[in-house]
């Protein structure tokens, strides 16, 4: 064998190797999008079945195994804003102070690290917490704010870390110029900095709506009411929510076979939110992202 | 007057900036707070009296040891280093086998005094009765001042929370249940996980790359309790079915689901790391006659291992720490694993399962806490290794 045929040989085998290598990667990373879609799809085909009008606007009925799914809806509606309420400013305020005030590298790093420790607590973690704070400590029972509370203190590492990065993208010369102009610090951030920054802030805010949407082990202990026919009156109330709802009549209903039905609707109410969450923010950044081009 | 409302914005400002070490405080603060109080209560349960008879050298029972006696496991005192004598299980409902109703008194007036009575005669006897019959020159020797010791939970290998005398708090099955079904899951999501972070990092092109990132972002938005759900009604009956067990709520199920849902951080984090190698070091792989494929192997993998490694521990982290789709698929048998495809039971689930069954300040509730405080460390320390890791990647 000549060397140039050697040369041939070998630079065969490296393109067969990348060949099948390649050929490996995309195929399981095919099947990682396959799965998606096969849970999508089973939980759509069949879930499809059990929405109707009715199903959305009627309280359970028969324990549970026929009627709709309404104070769920609401109660997580409920959970949603009460959680919203206090995690958004506290995570936008403290996303600011990270990433505009704090200048002290040991501080920024401490609260960094934190933060992502906060991120990495298990939900049942929050949910122990949850009760023994908001539940028992401060004695506000099984209730809808001991619940937001809870729910809102899981998403602040979320909101806190696409806040600093959403103002961290933003180049400085912005603040220098609104500084040269005599605005103060606060008036930077107000005018220029925020404004600037506000898209992709509400992406992370959006995202985490469809996260503490879906939370159950939180709201376990904290708020969630096994079966409530009406409203809650107050925010010191229990509520049904949707994961909660999808779990207990899953696991523990009354009649497991026969609130199959019902738990794919539930299934897909959630897995419909959840879409509309991720579109929703997916849209916006690629509609801003047009636009931000300075 | 604006120069005070920016103080007074900035002080807000600092304060939300503490707001999550302050989280972790409370969390600590809270979670060791009602922890602690477990081994401050007594192993037989509250309320109670186990009693010996005087004679016998049997000074301290574990719980579990209490547990075999009334189940009958142990019938006689040899086997714990007492006499050759068989062990008599007296439980305050037996009471009326050895005393007529005229002698325990219409009102029960005379039931503390029999209770001794019959604690002094029976030199074999083990007694269980509340605290209420207790007589005040009781004859007998009190063993239920014992305090269930860390010893009983951290090397405990049962777990029987609500079993009467003594309640049994073991944490060895429930954590090696979690380890069990984590480490599988890890196995089975890191194929996928790395195939996927350098399909997008080095293989697809932008528009691909543009349509998978939404899809792995949409696998992470899946509530836990849909995968959970998902688990139950499709991958169970199927494990069930193709491998021929009597149930299909296993270990494995568990793995399958949580190799799921560790998926996106896997991938997001791998991905991150291996895009942050330098293109001069990949044209320089390329320009010496590397393939791609080699330059990947080569030059970008060993180039991204700490960013790699943070992701394979970031996954195992969210893995421990999920609850509810582990708590629907595992059939949470808290006993310790011996097969992959057997029911186990991790600690979120046992946390999740029963503290609404636990009263609130009561040791069953207390072991949870602490269940929980043991999570919290696990993932603590996961945390700090990631922070470690990638501090190392930056000198």
């Amino acid at each position: 064998m000549t060397p140039i045929q050697h040369l041939g040989n070998v630079d065969r085998k490296k393109r067969t190797s990348q060949k099948v290598a390649f050929g490996t990667f995309t195929l399981l990373s095919y099947t990682v999008v396959a799965i998606l879609f096969v849970i999508l799809g089973f939980i759509i085909i069949k879930g499809a079945k059990a929405i109707s009008w009715e199903f959305l606007t009627t309280a359970p009925e028969e324990g549970m195994t026929s009627g709709g799914i309404f104070p769920a809806i609401v109660g997580t509606l409920y959970l949603v804003i009460g959680s919203s309420l206090i995690s958004f400013p506290i995570g936008i305020m403290s996303g600011i102070y990270m990433n505009e005030y704090a200048t002290n590298g040991k501080v920024i790093r401490f609260v960094r690290i934190m933060t992502n420790n906060l991120s990495g607590v298990p939900s049942v973690v929050f949910g122990l917490f949850g009760m023994a704070l908001f539940v028992n400590a401060l004695g506000w029972g099984d209730s809808i704010i001991a619940g937001s509370f809870t729910l809102a203190l899981m998403s602040l590492p979320l909101i806190i870390r696409t806040t600093e990065e959403a103002l961290k993208s933003i180049d400085d010369s912005f603040r220098h110029g609104s500084l040269a102009l005599g605005a103060t610090k606060l008036q930077t951030i107000r005018r220029v900095v925020l404004p600037m920054a506000f898209p992709n802030i509400i992406t992370g805010l959006i995202l985490s709506i469809g996260r503490v949407s879906g939370e159950t082990a939180p709201i376990l202990f904290t708020v969630a009411a096994y079966f409530l026919p009406h409203l809650p009156k107050s925010i010191f109330d229990q509520c049904m929510a949707l994961p909660y709802h999808l779990y207990v009549i899953s696991t523990s209903g009354t009649d497991i076979e026969a609130s199959r039905g019902t738990a794919y609707g539930t299934a897909l109410v959630l897995i419909a939110i959840i879409l509309v969450v991720n579109l929703l923010a997916n849209a916006l950044r690629n509609y801003f992202a047009r636009f931000a081009r300075w | 007057m604006r120069k005070f409302i920016e103080k007074l914005v900035e002080g807000g400002l600092l304060i939300s900036g503490s707001v999550s070490s302050l989280a972790i405080l409370l969390i600590i603060i809270f979670l060791f707070k009602e922890a602690g109080g477990l081994f401050n209560s007594p192993a037989v349960e509250e309320g109670y009296v186990l009693a010996l008879n005087k004679e016998n050298p049997v000074k301290h029972l574990s719980p579990e040891k209490i547990m075999d006696i009334f189940d009958a496991e142990i019938t006689n005192w040899e086997e714990l280093g007492g006499p050759d004598e068989d062990i008599l299980v007296f439980r305050f409902s037996d009471l009326t086998n050895y005393y007529t109703e005229e002698e325990l008194g219409d009102e029960f007036q005379y039931v503390p005094d029999k209770i001794s009575e019959l604690v002094t005669k029976e030199p074999g006897i083990i007694a269980f009765f509340p605290q209420q019959y207790l007589a005040k020159d009781f004859q007998g020797n009190i063993i239920s001042g014992d305090k269930i010791t860390p010893a009983d939970f951290f090397c405990g290998t049962e777990w029987y929370p609500t079993s009467t005398p003594a309640p049994i708090f073991g944490l060895v099955p429930l954590l090696l249940g979690t380890l069990l079904v984590s480490i599988g899951a890890i196995v089975i999501a890191l194929p996928f996980g790395l195939a996927v972070a350098i399909y997008l990092a080095e293989i697809a092109n932008i528009k691909t790359r543009g349509l998978l990132k939404p899809i792995i972002e949409l696998l992470a938005g899946i509530p836990s309790v849909v995968y959970g759900f998902f688990g139950l009604v499709v991958i169970v009956p199927l494990i069930q079915k193709v491998m021929n067990l009597p149930v299909g709520e296993t270990a494995f199920a568990g793995s399958i689901v949580l190799a799921i849902m560790a998926l996106p951080t896997i991938i997001t984090v791998a991905e991150d790391a291996m895009r942050n190698t330098p293109q001069a070091m990949k044209e320089a792989s390329l320009a010496l006659g590397a393939t791609q494929w080699q330059t990947i192997y080569k030059v970008i993998i060993p180039y991204s291992i700490s960013g790699i490694t943070s992701a394979i521990v970031l996954g195992i982290g969210r893995a421990i720490g999920e609850t509810m789709a582990v708590l629907m698929v595992t059939g949470n048998a808290a006993i310790i694993p011996t097969s992959f495809f057997e029911p186990v039971r991790t600690i979120p689930a046992t946390i999740a399962a029963e503290l609404g069954e636990a009263p609130a300040g009561g040791a069953h509730y207390e072991a949870l806490f602490l269940l929980g405080a043991v999570l919290f460390i696990i993932t603590l320390v996961l945390n700090f290794s990631v922070e470690y890791i990638s501090s190392k990647r930056k000198m």
